[in-house]
C-alpha cells in the first residue's frame, strides 16, 4: 500500500465507514471524522508511520483531508 | 508537604434541563447528552455572584475541615467568569469570611484555576498556614451571551467548589498528604479557547479535544512515573469535568476503568474551575479517602494550562 492508501485505511477504521472521501474533502464537514475520533487517527497515523507527532503540529486543519495528512506525515518521515 | 483537609461546595437550586435549552438552540435534548453526557445544570439566580458561590462553598470546607475563617491564613480563588475586570473575587470573599488583611490571590485561570491553586497552597501554606482554595464560576453569563452556540452554550452549569490545604501535621482522618505535583502551560492554543470581555465564548472545540486527550493523560502518566506509582494504583481520579467523553478518553489512555474517574458531569455540566472541587467535595463525603488511598487530581482549560496533582 502506498501512503494515502494506508492513510484511507486508518481513515476508515477511526470513522467506522467503508465509503472513500475525496483526498482534498474536508473529513469533518463530511462527517469522517469528530472532535473525539480526531485524538484516534492521530494515534493510529503515530503508529502505523512509526512517527512521534508533536503536542505543537497537533492542530486540526493540518488533519483536515487525506491530502493534508498525506503532506504532513510525509514531511515527517 | 502539605495536607487536604478538606472540600466544600455550593450548586445554585435553580435546575436547566437539556429540553429547557434544546428549545432555545434548536436541537434535541438528547443530542446535547450523547456529545457531552450532561443531562441538567444548575443556574445561578440574578443576584448570586462567582463572591456569593465562593463564599458559600467556603463555609461549607471550613465546617467539614472543623475549623473558623479565623485560621485561614490565605484565600487562593480561581474563576475565568467574574463579573469585573478588577478586583476579582478573592477580596469580597475574605471579607465576606471577616478576614480582611490576610492574602486574597485572585487566579483567573478558567477550567484548571483549582488544580493551579491547589498545587501552589501546597508550599504556601508552610508560611501562611491554611490556605482556602476556591473555585467558583457563573459560567450561565456566558453560555447565554448571543449568538448563542449549540456546541458550546449547553456544555456549561454554574456554582463553586473550595479545598483547604494546610500544614501535613497530624493531618488526621479525612485528610490525604501531597504528594506531588505537575504543572504545564502553553500559549501556543491561546486563542483555541477564550473569552474576550462582552463576547461570546470562543471554543475551537476539535484542537481543545485533541489536546486535552494528549495532555491530560501524559501530565498523569508523568507525576505517576516521576513518584514510582502506577495509574493502576491510584483510587480515585478527581477530574476537571468537561465532558464525559473526554473523561472516559483518558481513563483508556491509562489503562484503568472509567469508572475509577468520578463524574458529575451529567448534573452540574461544565462549572469550569469550580468542576474538580465539587467532584472532590462529593466524593470525599461519600465515600472519602481511607488510610492508603492514592488520590490523583486533574485538569486541563484556557491557555492551555493542565496538569496533576497526587495525594494520599
Amino acid at each position: 500500500m502506498d501512503n494515502k492508501e494506508r492513510i484511507l485505511a486508518i481513515v476508515r477504521k477511526v470513522s467506522n465507514q467503508t465509503a472513500a472521501p475525496d483526498p482534498d474533502e474536508s473529513l469533518f464537514d463530511s462527517g469522517f471524522l469528530d472532535s473525539f475520533a480526531l485524538p484516534d487517527m492521530v494515534s493510529e497515523l503515530e503508529r502505523e508511520f512509526g512517527i512521534k507527532i508533536p503536542d505543537s503540529d497537533l492542530n486540526p486543519r493540518k488533519f483536515e483531508s487525506i491530502a493534508k495528512i498525506q503532506s504532513y506525515i510525509e514531511s515527517r518521515m | 508537604m502539605a495536607a487536604i483537609k478538606a472540600f466544600g461546595a455550593y450548586l445554585p437550586s435553580r435546575i436547566v434541563t437539556n429540553s429547557e435549552l434544546a428549545a432555545r438552540l434548536d436541537c434535541e435534548p438528547n443530542w446535547i447528552l450523547d456529545v457531552s453526557g450532561i443531562e441538567e445544570r444548575r443556574y445561578a439566580v440574578p443576584d448570586e455572584s462567582v463572591a456569593s458561590m465562593g463564599v458559600a462553598a467556603a463555609r461549607e470546607c471550613l465546617d467539614h475541615a472543623g475549623l473558623k475563617a479565623t485560621d485561614v491564613g490565605m484565600i487562593l480563588v480561581s474563576s475565568g467568569s467574574s463579573e469585573r475586570r478588577f478586583p476579582g473575587p478573592a477580596s469580597a470573599i475574605a471579607h465576606a469570611l471577616n478576614r480582611d488583611g490576610i492574602p486574597s490571590i485572585d487566579l483567573p485561570i478558567a477550567s484548571a484555576g483549582s488544580l493551579f491553586g491547589m498545587a501552589m497552597a501546597a508550599p504556601l501554606s508552610a508560611m501562611h498556614g491554611n490556605v482556602l482554595v476556591i473555585a467558583s464560576e457563573k459560567m450561565s453569563a456566558i453560555a447565554m451571551r448571543e449568538p448563542m452556540e449549540r456546541g458550546v452554550a449547553p456544555l456549561f452549569g454554574d456554582g463553586a467548589g473550595a479545598c483547604l490545604i494546610g500544614p501535613a501535621i497530624d493531618p488526621g482522618a479525612g485528610s490525604a498528604r501531597i504528594i506531588d505535583y505537575i504543572l504545564h502551560s502553553d500559549g501556543a492554543f491561546a486563542d483555541d479557547l477564550r473569552l474576550e470581555f462582552d463576547a461570546p465564548l470562543a471554543m475551537n472545540g476539535r484542537s481543545v479535544i485533541l489536546q486535552a486527550s494528549r495532555k491530560v493523560p501524559s501530565a498523569i502518566g508523568e507525576l505517576l512515573d516521576k513518584n514510582g506509582r502506577t495509574a493502576q494504583s491510584v483510587k480515585v481520579f478527581l477530574m476537571h469535568q468537561a465532558n464525559q467523553n473526554l473523561m472516559d478518553r483518558v481513563a483508556r489512555a491509562l489503562d484503568v476503568e472509567a469508572a475509577r474517574f468520578y463524574s458529575n458531569i451529567r448534573r452540574y455540566g461544565n462549572t469550569s474551575s469550580a468542576s474538580m472541587l465539587i467532584a472532590a467535595a462529593e466524593w470525599w463525603r461519600d465515600p472519602g479517602p481511607a488510610a492508603g488511598d492514592l488520590i490523583c487530581f486533574a485538569a486541563f482549560g484556557a491557555g492551555f494550562n493542565w496538569g496533576a496533582l497526587l495525594a494520599g
